[in-house]
C-alpha cells in the first residue's frame, strides 16, 4: 500500500518536472537570436522564401499557439521536424539514444567494477598503506571531472601508447551489417567479434573517463560502509565461525553495505547521462549529446527541444527506478 | 579516552589536511599572480601570429627557439603567454560566478530550508526541475542565448548551479532549524528572519565556504567546456579550454599545444576542490 502510494505521488512530481522542463526549454530557445530558418536557405532567399518556410515550420504564429502545437504534438509522439535535415526529430534522437545508452551502461558498469574493487580492497587491508594508497586515488579521481580525465585518457592511452581509437563509434571502413542502433550488442547477438572489438576500442576511453568520478564515489562510500559493517554483532560472529577476513567481507558484509552505495549510484548515474554530452563532443562519438550541441550551434529549435526532453525524461525515469528499488530493497519504507 | 591509536590517526589526517591546504593555496595563488601581473610578465605577446614560427616544441627539444619556453601553436603564438593570459579568464569566472552562484543559491537554500512551507514547496520543485537538465547542455544552450562573451558565462553559471548551494544549505538550514537554540531565540524574541540571518546563517556558513571553493573549480571547467565548444568569450582572447580544443586539433603534430593547459587547467581544479577538502576537514569538529 505504502509502496503504491509512494509510486503514485513519484509519478506525479516526475511529470511535474517533465512540463516545468518543457515550459523552460521552449521558451530559453525562442530568445535565442538569429533566424533559424534565413539560415538553413541559400544566401540569396528574398524575404518572401523566410516567410513562407518559417510559415511551413509555424514560426510565423504567436508564441504560446507554437506552444500548444508543440505540446499536442508531443503527446501524440510527434516532436516536430529538424529544421537542418529536415527529418522527424524523434526519428533523429531515437537513432542516436543507444549510442549514447550503450555509452553510458558500459561507463555505469566500469565505474561499479572499478569502485567496487577499490573499496572492497581497502576494507581488506584498511588501516594500512593500501587503504591510504585507495583514499589519494579516490581522493584525486573525485576532484577532476570527466571533462579532464577524457583528455587526459586522449593523451595516455590515444597518443602516448595509442592502443585505443579516440575518435569516433566504429572504424568507418567497416562494413556494418546492423538492423537496430544498438552496435554494441547487436555485433555480440551476430557474434561478429571483430565488430564487436572495434566498436569497444572505440568506447573504452569515453566510457572511462565518465566512469573514473563516480567510481571514485563509489569506492569512498561502500568502503565507509563496509568498514562500519565489519564492526556490528553479526560479522564477529561470522569470524568466530572461522571463516577467512575476504570471505567475511564477500559473503557477509557486502550485502549490507551496499544499499547506501545503491541510491547513491542512482543519482550520480543521471550525472553521468549528463557528462555524456562534453565526453562524446570530445571523443566526437556519434551520440545524443554530440548531436545536440550540433542542433544549439545550427539553431536547430525542434531538435533541442527533443534531446532536451528527452534527456530530462531519462533523468527523471533513472530516479524514479532508484526510489522504487530503494524502497522495495529497504525493509523499513517497506513496512512503513 | 580514546586510545592512542586514534589520536595519532586524527593528527595524522590533520596534518595531511594542512598540506593539501597549503599546497592547493600556493597554487592558486601563483595563478592570481601570474593573472594580475600578466601583461608584464608573460613573454611574448599572446596574440601575435607569426606562421614562420608555428608548432615550436617546448624549450628542451631539438628545433626550439628561445624565448618560447613552452613552444607555440599552429598560428606561431606563444604557448606560455596565453597560458598566463587565460588565467585572467578563468580566476575572473572562478570569483565572479563563484560568489553570485553561492549568494543566490545559499539565500534560496536558506529560505527554503528555515521557513519552510509553500516557500520550500516552490524552490524544491524548482530544484528538481533544474536538476532534470543536463548541465553541460544547459548550459550551452544559455550561452546560444545570451551570445558569447564573459557576463554571459558568468550569468549561465549561476543559472544553472545556483542548485548546488540550494540544496545543501536548505538541508542544513532544516537540521539547525530544528535545534534547541532556534527555538529559545524565537522565545527570547527574535524575529524569523532575524533568528535566520543571525542564528543559522552562522552555523551554516563553513558549509557555504566550502561549497563556495568547490564552485569556484567548477566555474572553471565550465569555461573551459564552453571555450572547448567555442562558446565562451570570443576566438582571439587566450582561454584555457580555447588551447585545449585547439590542441586536441593538432594533438598529433603538436601535443605541447595541449598538454600544457591542460596540466594548468588539472592543477587548478584540483586545488581549488583540495582547498574545499581541506576546509571541510578543518571546519569538522571531530578531526578538530
Amino acid at each position: 500500500m505504502a509502496l503504491l502510494r509512494l509510486l503514485a505521488i513519484r509519478l506525479l512530481t516526475t511529470l511535474v518536472t517533465l512540463a516545468g522542463v518543457a515550459v523552460i526549454v521552449f521558451f530559453v530557445i525562442r530568445v535565442v537570436p538569429g533566424n533559424p530558418i534565413a539560415m538553413m536557405l541559400p544566401p540569396g532567399a528574398t524575404e518572401d522564401d523566410i516567410a513562407r518556410l518559417s510559415a511551413l515550420y509555424g514560426l510565423d504564429q504567436p508564441l504560446l499557439t507554437q506552444f500548444g502545437i508543440w505540446v499536442a504534438g508531443v503527446l501524440q509522439g510527434d516532436f516536430g521536424t529538424s529544421i537542418t535535415t529536415r527529418q522527424p526529430v524523434l526519428d533523429l534522437v531515437l537513432g542516436r539514444l543507444p549510442a549514447t545508452l550503450e555509452l553510458a551502461i558500459m561507463a555505469l558498469v566500469m565505474a561499479v567494477i572499478l569502485g567496487g574493487a577499490a573499496a572492497l580492497t581497502g576494507t581488506r587491508f584498511r588501516g594500512g598503506r593500501t587503504e591510504g594508497a585507495i583514499d589519494v586515488a579516490n581522493g584525486m579521481a573525485l576532484s577532476v571531472p570527466d571533462f579532464l580525465w577524457g583528455l587526459v585518457l586522449i593523451l595516455l592511452f590515444g597518443v602516448l601508447m595509442p592502443v585505443f581509437h579516440i575518435s569516433g563509434r566504429v572504424s568507418p571502413a567497416l562494413d556494418l551489417p546492423f538492423t537496430t542502433d544498438f552496435y554494441l550488442f547487436e555485433s555480440l547477438l551476430r557474434l561478429r567479434f571483430d565488430l564487436w572489438a572495434d566498436i569497444v576500442a572505440h568506447m573504452v576511453l569515453p566510457a572511462l573517463a565518465l566512469a573514473i568520478p563516480l567510481a571514485a564515489i563509489i569506492g569512498q562510500l561502500l568502503k565507509q560502509s563496509l568498514k562500519e559493517t565489519m564492526n556490528l554483532d553479526y560479522v564477529t560472529l561470522a569470524r568466530t565461525k572461522g571463516y577467512g577476513e575476504t570471505r567475511v567481507i564477500l559473503r557477509e558484509a557486502l550485502r549490507n553495505a551496499a544499499l547506501p552505495t545503491l541510491t547513491l549510484v542512482g543519482v550520480q548515474f543521471t550525472f553521468l547521462i549528463g557528462g555524456t554530452v562534453i565526453i562524446e563532443r570530445l571523443f566526437s562519438y556519434e551520440g545524443l549529446g554530440n548531436m545536440a550541441i550540433d542542433a544549439v550551434i545550427n539553431r536547430d529549435l525542434p531538435l533541442i527541444q527533443g534531446i532536451v526532453l528527452l534527456f530530462a525524461l531519462i533523468f527523471t525515469v533513472v530516479n524514479l527506478i532508484v526510489d522504487l528499488l530503494y524502497a522495495v530493497l529497504n525493509p523499513r519504507l517497506r513496512h512503513a | 579516552m580514546p586510545d592512542a591509536g586514534q589520536i595519532d590517526g586524527r593528527s595524522l589526517i590533520r596534518r595531511r589536511a594542512g598540506l593539501r591546504l597549503w599546497l592547493s593555496a600556493g597554487w592558486l595563488t601563483l595563478l592570481a599572480a601570474a593573472a594580475l601581473l600578466a601583461p608584464w610578465i608573460a613573454p611574448k605577446d599572446p596574440l601575435a601570429q607569426d606562421l614562420f614560427l608555428g608548432r615550436l616544441p617546448p624549450f628542451w627539444m631539438a628545433g626550439a627557439e628561445p624565448g618560447y619556453w613552452l613552444g607555440t601553436d599552429s598560428l606561431g603564438r606563444d604557448v606560455l603567454s596565453r597560458i598566463i593570459h587565460g588565467a585572467r579568464v578563468a580566476l575572473m569566472v572562478a570569483l565572479i560566478a563563484g560568489s553570485i552562484t553561492c549568494l543566490v543559491g545559499a539565500t534560496l537554500g536558506l529560505l527554503a530550508g528555515f521557513l519552510r512551507g509553500w516557500v520550500d514547496m516552490v524552490i524544491s520543485r524548482l530544484i528538481d526541475i533544474w536538476m532534470a537538465f543536463p548541465p553541460v547542455l544547459f548550459s550551452i544552450l544559455l550561452i546560444a542565448v545570451l551570445g558569447p562573451g564573459l557576463t554571459s558565462i558568468i550569468i549561465a553559471i549561476v543559472v544553472i548551479d545556483w542548485t548546488r548551494f540550494a540544496r545543501v544549505v536548505r538541508a542544513e538550514a532544516m537540521a539547525q532549524g530544528a535545534m534547541d537554540y532556534v527555538a529559545s531565540a524565537r522565545v527570547a524574541g527574535r524575529g524569523r528572519i532575524g533568528t535566520m540571518i543571525r542564528e543559522i546563517l552562522p552555523n551554516v556558513l563553513p558549509t557555504i565556504v566550502v561549497l563556495l571553493t568547490l564552485e569556484m573549480g567548477i566555474a572553471v571547467i565550465v569555461e573551459a567546456i564552453l571555450s572547448f565548444v567555442n562558446l565562451s568569450i570570443s576566438t582571439d582572447d587566450p582561454t584555457w579550454g580555447g588551447m585545449i580544443a585547439e590542441g586536441r586539433t593538432s594533438i598529433h603534430q603538436a601535443w605541447w599545444v595541449l598538454v600544457f593547459p591542460l596540466i594548468t587547467l588539472f592543477l587548478t581544479v584540483l586545488s581549488f576542490s583540495q582547498l574545499g577538502e581541506g576546509l571541510k576537514d578543518r571546519f569538522d569538529p571531530v578531526l578538530r
